[in-house]
């Protein structure tokens, strides 16, 4: 996996509660079975009006936004159904982070396994954003993740907050299934001293 | 001892390792796999030259993308046809047990582990699937995960998690007559809202919950995520085990005592104390109908429509008016005003046996209006057949409706079964967002009898009055 260390780039607002991964990639984008190449079916619906043509409205059709690689969005991004389609859209367009009041479980996580950093703020600190970035569409933000901060042009710095643990999968790039194969000789113990306890977990389904 | 809730009883056990900031290592008994969020996931275990740790304690089955006619068929979209031969492919690599598209066995994933007797009260289960949660009505803790982490489970039989809050959400007191399981879930996610559960891992419990039967207390733990919660469970009971007993992949008879013995401690002790507690009363419980674009958006049936306007906060108003543009729907318009194109029964919330018994003891002897398409997916092969033996399919045919082979179907439209722009659909699923059930489509989530009634009128009825 990529390091996330610092990232500087441009915010694009999605101004809406409860965006469901139904709509970050609907579903026939889900049947690939690669992982790349997913931006065409981000925010597909959104993106175009129903007779087809693109929604002037939309961020990803508003030319100043054409470079962002921060969105900012409102609460509960993510809800829905688990697919990693999403973050992998999300990626794939080029979105590195995502800043938002509040995130759904599953999509929270999907995310950290992807080099994306979702970033929960008050909802006060979000609203300042959106002023800003309404104020000024070009405005950069810098996301430092080990100082667990976010500067603006205009100096003012947002503290967040992040489980140590997923910061340093991130500030290193650490592939997950790796480090749990270090703890190989936990999980054999583990199932040796379970199967005793609980010999009915142990059957085998092929049988 | 100290006092324990069902979750810690069930969590504690399966900590292989915890950390000093308590990132937990927590074994999975049980990985249910399916042919959507799967690939990537076979794949990188080959590119990094790993192996599954154990593929006895996995199953898997193509459900999202299966045609629910003639199966002798090829599967016409070249896409879900590759999707499904690979899934096939890497299974025979690995070892990996699975019930094909032509085997009676087959269905929806979260239907077939319950009737196999794979879900069993006390594990840890997992599958690359929201509606996970489903399995919690056995008193396990089952969640949905995203691709890496079915890779994670495949190599290593383990999930790094951290331990989350509890929630009890209690149902006092007894339903009304014809309200259901479906009723219940979306009553309380319309009580704690879309997100109320984020975080949280909910034990259902009160009278009205304990009186529901196994397959209802699926449908009101296959919803949770609905309302934010990763997993939703209840403490196992006399339902619970006589509803395992005897079922294929169940305990064998010389385990069974023990296995009884273990699961019977599976309760939450006395004195024991949640993060966050919710009460409701049965009684307060109308058929519920959303109106919405989340399954939040949820009044009874003798409600309206809302007004934007009287939302509390600007948030709340611009997105009610964006759900009503969406839907086409008009402030306070009574809910049993809508009229509606289309009737889908079926999903992981509401396909099984018990489901379909209760629509067709609404179509018995009726059409379905006119105006209406109605179609009928079971949620498994063998619900198939059960349903064929007691005659079901004869009654939903008699009527009109269409009688299809089992799979996900219209709740996601992934296959061919899906909603044309504009249409208006009742359905027993679990999603109304926009575009869900296809682009354009317009969902309201209601029971099967609800749903029932909704295909033999051609709109919405107080089914409390259903003569």
């Amino acid at each position: 996996m990529n390091p996330f260390t610092t990232h500087t780039g441009q915010v694009a607002p999605l101004d809406r509660v409860n965006v469901d991964t139904d709509q970050i990639i609907p579903k026939q984008y889900l049947k690939t079975i690669h992982r790349t190449g997913l931006k065409e079916g981000l925010f597909a619906d959104w993106r175009h009006l129903p007779d087809g043509l693109p929604d002037p409205d939309f961020f990803m059709n508003q030319p100043q936004y054409a470079h962002a690689t921060i969105l900012l969005t409102r609460d509960n991004f993510g809800c829905g159904s688990s697919r990693e389609h999403a973050p992998w859209a999300l990626l794939d367009y080029g979105i590195r982070s995502i800043l938002a009041p509040s995130f759904a479980e599953i999509f929270y996580n999907n995310c950290f396994q992807n080099s994306i950093l979702p970033i929960a703020l008050e909802a006060q600190d979000i609203q300042q954003l959106f002023d800003q970035v309404y104020a000024d569409d070009q405005v950069q933000l810098t996301i430092d993740l080990a100082a667990q901060t976010i500067s603006t042009p205009q100096k003012s710095t947002f503290q967040f907050s992040i489980d140590p643990f997923r910061k340093q999968c991130l500030l290193q790039g650490l592939d997950a299934i790796g480090l749990t194969l270090q703890r190989e000789k936990d999980i054999a113990g583990y199932e040796a001293r379970r199967k005793q306890e609980a010999p009915w977990l142990f059957q085998d389904l092929c049988s | 001892m100290a006092t324990q809730t069902l979750f810690d009883k069930i969590w504690d056990p399966h900590v292989v390792y915890e950390d000093s900031n308590g990132t937990t290592l927590l074994y999975i008994d049980r990985h249910l796999v399916h042919e959507v969020t799967s690939p990537q996931a076979f794949e990188g275990l080959k590119l990094a030259g790993r192996h599954p740790r154990r593929p006895e304690a996995t199953l898997a089955v193509p459900d999202h993308n299966v045609p629910t006619t003639d199966r002798r068929v090829d599967i016409a979209d070249p896409l879900s046809r590759i999707q499904i031969q690979t899934l096939e492919h890497h299974c025979a690599d690995f070892g990996i047990p699975m019930f094909s598209m032509h085997d009676i066995r087959q269905g929806i994933v979260h239907v077939i582990g319950p009737e196999q007797g794979l879900t069993l009260p006390g594990m840890t289960i997992v599958c690359g699937d929201s509606h996970t949660s489903t399995h919690g009505a056995f008193g396990a803790l089952a969640f949905g995960i995203g691709t890496s982490e079915v890779e994670h489970v495949l190599a290593t039989q383990c999930l790094i998690q951290k331990r989350p809050q509890t929630m009890e959400i209690r149902v006092d007191g007894q339903l009304s007559p014809h309200c259901s399981a479906k009723d219940m879930i979306l009553a309380i996610i319309g009580h704690i809202g879309t997100s109320g559960g984020n975080g949280y891992v909910v034990e259902y419990t009160g009278e009205a919950v304990r009186s529901l039967s196994m397959e209802s207390r699926m449908t009101l733990c296959n919803m949770s995520i609905e309302g934010g919660a990763r997993a939703g469970m209840l403490a196992p009971d006399e339902t619970t085990l006589s509803y395992i007993k005897d079922r294929p992949m169940a305990p064998p008879a010389h385990l069974w005592p023990q296995a009884v013995h273990h699961w019977e401690r599976l309760r939450t002790d006395p004195g024991a104390t949640y993060d966050r507690i919710v009460t409701l009363h049965g009684e307060d419980i109308a058929p519920q109908v959303t109106w919405g674009t989340n399954p939040g958006m949820v009044t009874g049936v003798d409600g309206a429509v809302p007004d934007p306007r009287s939302c509390s906060d600007v948030e709340t108003q611009d997105a009610t008016a964006r759900a009503l543009d969406y839907m086409a729907l008009i402030p306070g318009t009574p809910i049993v005003d809508i009229n509606i194109d289309r009737v889908f029964i079926g999903s992981c919330t509401n396909s099984r046996i018990e489901d379909l018994r209760l629509a067709a003891s609404y179509f018995k002897g009726k059409k379905v209006a006119p105006s209406v398409k109605a179609m009928i997916v079971p949620g498994s092969g063998l619900v198939k057949k059960q349903a064929e033996e007691e005659g079901l399919d004869t009654i939903f045919r008699a009527a009109g409706a269409e009688w299809r082979e089992s799979g996900c179907s219209m709740c996601l439209a992934m296959n061919a079964d899906m909603l044309q722009p504009g249409e208006r659909c009742a359905s027993t699923s679990n999603r109304n967002f926009e575009g869900r059930q296809g682009k354009g489509g317009r969902t309201h989530l209601v029971s099967p009898a609800m749903a029932a009634a909704a295909a033999l009128t051609g709109h919405f009825v107080d089914i409390r009055h259903w003569a």
